[in-house]
Order: structure tokens, then sequence, then C-alpha cells
């Protein structure tokens, strides 16, 4: 029987791992959508039209499916979480109220403008509400990685009895993990959203359908994907030197460093370490590669999960495996998208088909990126819930029992389950269906259009407050 | 010397406004759907009255939490844990809501239709119900042992809160009526009109029974009543309410969602001044969840309160204009 402890984190998990999907897709194809709206309102091109219609189709399918599981986050924390609510509320409320206020209102609102406006919103407050859309959802992770950050290298505060209280705004909002961990987020969730856009596009071209609108958003998604995947390895690179410098014992557990060394090696591929000691089957290294990322000198010292008590030691074996399985994915997408580049420049990668095959094959990879990487963060940041500061199960409500627990976990398994279902379905139907057609009918042959794109009689302009 | 801690018990009150009367519409009209809508085109026409406008309506609730989390986490972390399962219901019926509002377009299919027409209307009936039957409890109190509430979901069924639960309903179907009569037309708005009565004089007999009971079982509740000028409050809600139910029998279209709208704020006034300064009152042994006890440091009030000086007047405008941009009525095709 799992303790109320256990099932509570695994209710946590789950309703975290499953509603991040949601947001990583929107903010990714929200910079997508707000660009493509962009080249409309420039261009009044009808493609650039129907490109970004039927881009913020797939947006507001997705969105809604963020909405309903963000409810239950803001929520747990004083459900599931009390004893960690009252202890920390003086400095992680704040944030979530702000996420509310200051982003989560602007996206939600325009989003409504966009979806329902019709004819009743003119070309430049559609252009302005795709902006503030992207610019909302890009905001709200800010306050939410905010939030999340200082769990992991809590700053600005003193605990005062049984609360940690503020006592520096600015060095609780932005502390030392804040700003990587925020970019490395915004780099993978624009990874996500442009290669869902590169995917879809690519099948389109491989099918011969919806030439004009595809090949324009594979161009798109291709100028951001290949942006996205080189800032998440630069961004990366930053955040992993950050957790060496403040979460030495993560650190440790990501790279499988049992011993304290110098001169450490990079594991390239291996199997998984015990959680108690390093695996004796064969792995592929290369020599003093991570005390040189990690120091900037090739015999470096970097500590060892030896140097630091068993008690504080994370889940060594999941840790190593999602940051490795992490990287490993962030390669692959990044090789696809440089061979993507280097065909296009060449301007033969629309006829590349098994390019296009692979592009339709990696679309879900940044996704499983981001789920991997945001484990290898959580599970390589027990057993504490504060880092070094509050247990994780101290943190628990101590009214709430395993069966009410169960039975909530039971609630949002089904749900969640029937909801990732119907989102497939319905995102399915509307990729099948497609862009609308242009007013010269489909163009399914993969010819590039002879004429230049039609222009529409310019539409009524709407002035703004 | 500012209170802050005064200041934010006044916000939470205001954030509690914005979200029942501009969610309590959306909750209304789910709520009433299946009485007005009798075509599955008609209820789609109700759904679109709302569609621009829900999703932003909801950050209210969202606002509401993450504010009472910063100002009195306490009370967030006491209310939430105690009220487990009554919120995980919660929860249940807004994911139905949101995705019955995003989904239910997609197909026309009856049966694909019926069923989210089924699921909007749980989904808006079942928040109204518990969130009333929860604000219920807090009004009257609860028994708290060592600062935390333990009777589980039964102890929170007892016949005050059980009748503010069915007040909550009410409020938002007449809010719900008196929004669908500024915003359609012909028969769908005549027939909300009438439902609006009947709403109407639901809501001002489960009023007076939510008093009545109160009297007995609250008798904490009229301790912030002695002064003449406590009555204020009371005064606007009777006048908001007289002016609503005038509105609704004539032909007002504008003028019943403003007096039910003041309606709504001044009876969260009420209850603001009969907490005061509780947020929480304790049943049993007096020890309160005060604004003085449960709240954070002066230090995170001040910058909650900075943020929210800029973030709400720029959210009113742009909300404002987006309300001004949909105004039409909806029974013509928007095309």
């Amino acid at each position: 029987m799992l303790s109320a402890v256990d099932l509570a984190r695994l209710q946590f998990a789950f309703t975290a791992a499953f509603h991040f999907i949601f947001p990583a897709v929107t903010i990714g194809l929200g910079f997508v959508v707000a660009l493509a709206e962009t080249f409309r309102w420039r261009t009044r091109s009808e493609v650039w039209d129907r490109l970004a219609k039927f881009w913020t189709k797939v947006f507001a399918l997705t969105f809604a499916v963020g909405v309903a599981t963000g409810i239950v986050m803001e929520f747990q924390f004083g459900t599931n979480w009390s004893r960690y609510a009252t202890f920390v509320g003086d400095i992680f409320g704040s944030p979530l109220a702000a996420e509310a206020i200051l982003a989560f209102f602007l996206e939600s609102t325009f989003l409504g403008v966009l979806l329902w406006g019709g004819a009743r919103v003119g070309s430049t407050l559609r252009w302005f509400s795709a902006v503030m859309v992207s610019f909302g959802a890009a905001l709200s992770g800010l306050w939410i990685i905010i939030a999340n950050s200082w769990m992991q290298t809590p700053a600005g505060y003193e605990v005062q009895g049984d609360r940690a209280v503020l006592t520096d705004f600015w060095a609780a909002a932005f502390n030392p993990s804040t700003l990587p961990r925020y970019l490395h987020t915004i780099s993978s969730a624009l990874a996500v959203g442009s290669f869902l856009v590169v995917g879809v596009a690519a099948w389109y071209l491989l099918k011969g359908r919806h030439y004009d609108v595809a090949r324009r958003s594979l161009k798109l998604g291709l100028i951001v994907a290949i942006v996205a995947s080189i800032g998440m390895f630069l961004t990366g690179d930053t955040s992993s030197r950050q957790v060496a410098n403040t979460q030495p014992v993560k650190f440790a557990a990501m790279n499988g460093l049992f011993e304290t060394g110098e001169g450490v090696p990079m594991i390239i591929f291996a199997f998984p370490p015990g959680d108690e000691g390093p695996s004796d089957l064969p792995s592929l290294a290369v020599p003093n590669l991570l005390s040189l990322l990690t120091t900037f000198d090739v015999n470096g010292e970097i500590e060892g999960l030896d140097a630091f008590p068993t008690d504080v030691w994370p889940p060594v074996a999941s840790t190593f495996s999602t940051y490795h399985l992490m990287v490993g994915l962030g390669a692959l997408m990044l090789l696809v998208m440089v061979v993507g580049v280097f065909g296009w420049m060449r301007g033969r990668l629309e006829r590349w088909r098994w390019w296009l095959a692979a592009a339709v094959v990696v679309t879900p990879a940044p996704l499983l990126a981001v789920q991997l990487g945001w484990a290898t963060a959580e599970i390589g940041r027990q057993p504490w819930i504060v880092y070094g500061v509050m247990r994780t199960a101290d943190g628990v409500s101590p009214i709430v029992s395993s069966f009410d627990v169960a039975v909530s976990l039971l609630m949002f398994g089904v749900i969640y389950v029937a909801l990732a279902a119907l989102w497939l379905f319905l995102l399915r139907r509307v990729l099948m269906a497609g862009p609308a057609p242009g007013a010269d009918g489909e163009t399914p042959v993969a010819l590039p259009p002879a004429a230049p794109a039609i222009r529409e009689p310019k539409p009524v302009e709407v002035a703004l407050p | 010397m500012i209170d802050l801690p005064q200041i934010w018990f006044v916000l939470i009150g205001v954030l509690l406004v914005g979200y029942a009367v501009l969610d309590g519409f959306d909750l209304g009209v789910g709520m009433l759907s299946p009485i007005l809508g009798r075509t599955s085109a008609q209820r789609g026409l109700l759904m679109e009255t709302i569609g621009p406008v829900w999703d932003g309506n909801e950050v209210w609730l969202l606002t509401l939490g993450g504010a009472l989390f910063a100002a009195f986490p306490i009370v967030y972390a006491t209310v939430f844990s105690g009220f487990y399962l009554a919120v995980m219901l919660l929860l249940f019926a807004l994911i139905l809501r949101a995705v019955a509002i995003e989904f239910r377009h997609h197909i026309e299919d009856a049966r694909w239709l019926l069923f989210w027409d089924g699921a909007f209307w749980l989904g808006s009936f079942l928040p109204a119900l518990l969130l009333g039957v929860a604000i219920g409890n807090i009004a009257r109190g609860l028994p708290l042992t060592g600062g935390l509430y333990t009777q589980g979901l039964l102890g929170l069924l007892n016949p005050f809160s059980l009748c503010v639960g069915l007040l909550a309903v009410a409020m938002f179907a007449m809010q719900g009526a008196s929004w669908l009569v500024l915003r359609t037309d012909g028969e769908l708005a005549a027939s909300a009109r009438r439902v609006g009565r009947v709403a109407w004089v639901c809501f001002v007999v489960l009023w007076l029974i939510v008093t009545a009971v109160a009297v007995i079982d609250a008798p904490d509740l009229w301790a912030n009543y002695g002064s003449p000028l406590a009555w204020m409050a009371p005064l606007v809600f009777v006048a908001a309410i007289a002016v609503t139910g005038y509105a609704l029998w004539g032909r007002h279209e504008r003028l019943p969602i403003l007096g039910s709208s003041f309606s709504i704020a001044a009876l969260v006034a009420i209850l603001g001044q009969a907490l005061y300064p509780a947020l929480v009152p304790d049943r049993t042994a007096g020890a309160d969840l005060t604004i003085s006890n449960a709240a954070s440091s002066n230090l995170t009030l001040t910058v909650m309160l900075v943020i929210a000086l800029i973030g709400v007047p720029i959210v009113l405008v742009y909300t404002g204009f987006v309300y001004s941009r949909f105004t039409h009525k909806v029974s013509s095709p928007t095309a």
C-alpha cells in the first residue's frame, strides 16, 4: 500500500506532467501563430491568412486542455501540500497570483477575440490579439518558472519559526536558477511548437496536400525549429553549469558520478547506474569533457555523490536516465533540423522525401524531451520539496488521507486519459481536414505557384485603444 | 500607517466579486442551457454568448486562488486541504465545462452535441452549488481542531450551507438569465426573461431563508452589524435586488444585468463585513483565522499590492475593450 505522501507525489507528478504537454505546445505554437499573423497583416496574403487560421485552430484545441488542467495545478498546493503551502506561502503564492493577473488574463482574453471574433474583428486587431496571446503565454511561463526555480535554488528569504519569510523580492524572483531555466524552458517549448508545424507540413508535402500552406509552414517552422534546437543546447549548457554550482548532488546524480574526481569524462552512452552504485556494464565516454564543460578546465574537480550523505541523494538511476535520454533526443532533433536547413539552402528540401519522413517521425521528440527534462529537474531535487530547506515528506497535507488521494488520483486518471484521447482524436480531425482551400481551389501537385499571391481587398482597420 | 492585511481582505473580496459577477453569468448560462435551449442550435447560440469571454472570466477564480495563497497562505492551505473532496469535485466540473465549450463545435453530430451540452450543464451547475456550499461553511464557521478542519465532505453538508449553495445556484441563474436578456433577442430573450423572474423569486426567498437560518445557526455573523453605517451594504443589496426585479418584469435590456451584478457585489460585501476581521471563523474554540494571524509578511503584501495596482487596471481596460467588441445580439448568424 502506498503512503499518503507517495500518492500525493504520484498525483502531482501525473497532473503536472500531463498539464505541461499543453502549455509547451501553446507557447511554441503561439509564437509561430504570432509570426504568421504578422506576415498576414503586413502582406495581406491569402495564403498567410489560411495558414494563420489553420494553426490558430490547432492552438485553440490545445489551449483548451491546458486551461482545463491548469486550474488543477493552482489549487493542488493547497489541497495536497498544505504544510508546504503554509511554509512557503509568503514567497510562493505571489508568482502564481502575478501569473494570473499579468499574463493569464491577457492570454485568455485575447484568445477569445482571436477565436470568436470572426468578421467583427479587423485585420489589425486580429494580429494584435495573436501577438498578445503569444506574449501572455511566454510571460505566464516566466512566473511559473520563478515559482519552481525558487523550490530548486531558494533565495531572498529567511526561515522565521515555521514559515519562510520573504526578505528580498528580486532575489527570490530572480534566484540563481530562474533565468537559465526559463530560457531553457522557452527554447524547448519553441521546439515543441515548431517541430509540430514542420512535421505536419512535411506530412502534407509527402501526401501532396495543401501545397501552398504546407510549403510556407515548413519554412517558417524550420527557421523557428533550428533556432530553438540550437538555443536548447546553449541554454541547457548554461543550466547544467548552474546546477553544478547550486545543486551539486543533483548534478552528480544526473551524470551518474559516484566518486569525486578530476578530469571527469562525459558519458555519451551507458546503462543506467543503480541508486546506490555505478553499473559495471560497458559505457562510452569522452575523457575529461564533463570537467571541461563544467569548470572550463580539462582537469577540473567535480564533486561526486560520495561527497554527500546518502540521505540527501536523489533517486540516481531515474535522474541519470531521464537526463541522458533528454540530451540524446535533443541531439537527434538538432541533427534533423541542421540537415533540413542544409536541404532548404540547396533548394531541395521539398524533394527529399526521406527528410520529410524523418521530420514527421521526430514531431513528438521535443515533447518527450521536455517531459524528460522536467522529470530530471524534479526527481533530481528529491528528497527536498524546497532544496536544502524542507523535505518533500514534510510538505504534505496532514489531514488528507490515502483514501482521499486515491479517489482523486483515480478521478484524474480517468478524466485525463479521456482528455488525451479526445484531444488526439480532434487534433487528427483538424490535421486531416487541413487548412481551408484557397480561392482557386487546392493546389495538390507540388509545384511552386506561378502567379504572386492573391491580394485581398484591404479589410476595415479597427482603431486600438 | 496603511494596514496591508486589511487592504488584502478587501481585495480578496473584490476578486470574489469579479469572479461571481463575470463567471457568474457564464455559469448561469450553462445551468439554464437545457431549459432555454430547446434545440441543439439554440444551445449553441447560448454558448456563443459567452464564448469569447468565459475563459477570461474564469481567470478571476485563478487570481482569487493565487491571491489567497499569497496574502493569506494559512487560509488557502486550511480551506483547500480541509475541503479536499469538494475541491476535487469542483475541479472535475471546471475541467468538464472548459472542454465542453471548446470541443462542442468541432463535430456536427447529434449525439456529440448532446453529450457536450450535458457536460456544459453539469460543469456549470456543480461549481455554482459547490462554491455556495463552501462559502456557506466558511461564513458559518468551521470546527477547527489544532487549526485544521477534519470533518471531511459530510461535515460540509449542514442545512445553512446547503441553503447558501442553493442561493448561489439561484443567484447565478438570475445573473445568467439577465445576461441572456441583453445578448439574445426574439423568443430566446423572452424566455430568458421569464426564467430570470423565476430565478429572482427563488433568489429572494432563499436569501430570506439563509438570513433567518443565520440568526439561529451563525449568530456571530451579526456581531458587526451594530452601527447604522454597517447597514449600508444590506441597503444597497435590497435596492439592487429591487431594481433587478423591476427591470426583469419591465422591458429593460441592460438594467437586469446591472441590477443583478450590483446585488451580487453587495451580497459579497455583506458577507465580508459579517466575517471581518476573520477570514475563517472557528466554530469550536474561537481560534479564528483572521487578517492578523493568517496574513503574509508586510513585504509580500506590499509587492502583491504593487502588482495588483499595475496589473488590475490594465486587465480592466482590455477586458472592457473586448466586452465592447461583443455587444451584438447573437440570434443572427455571426459571419
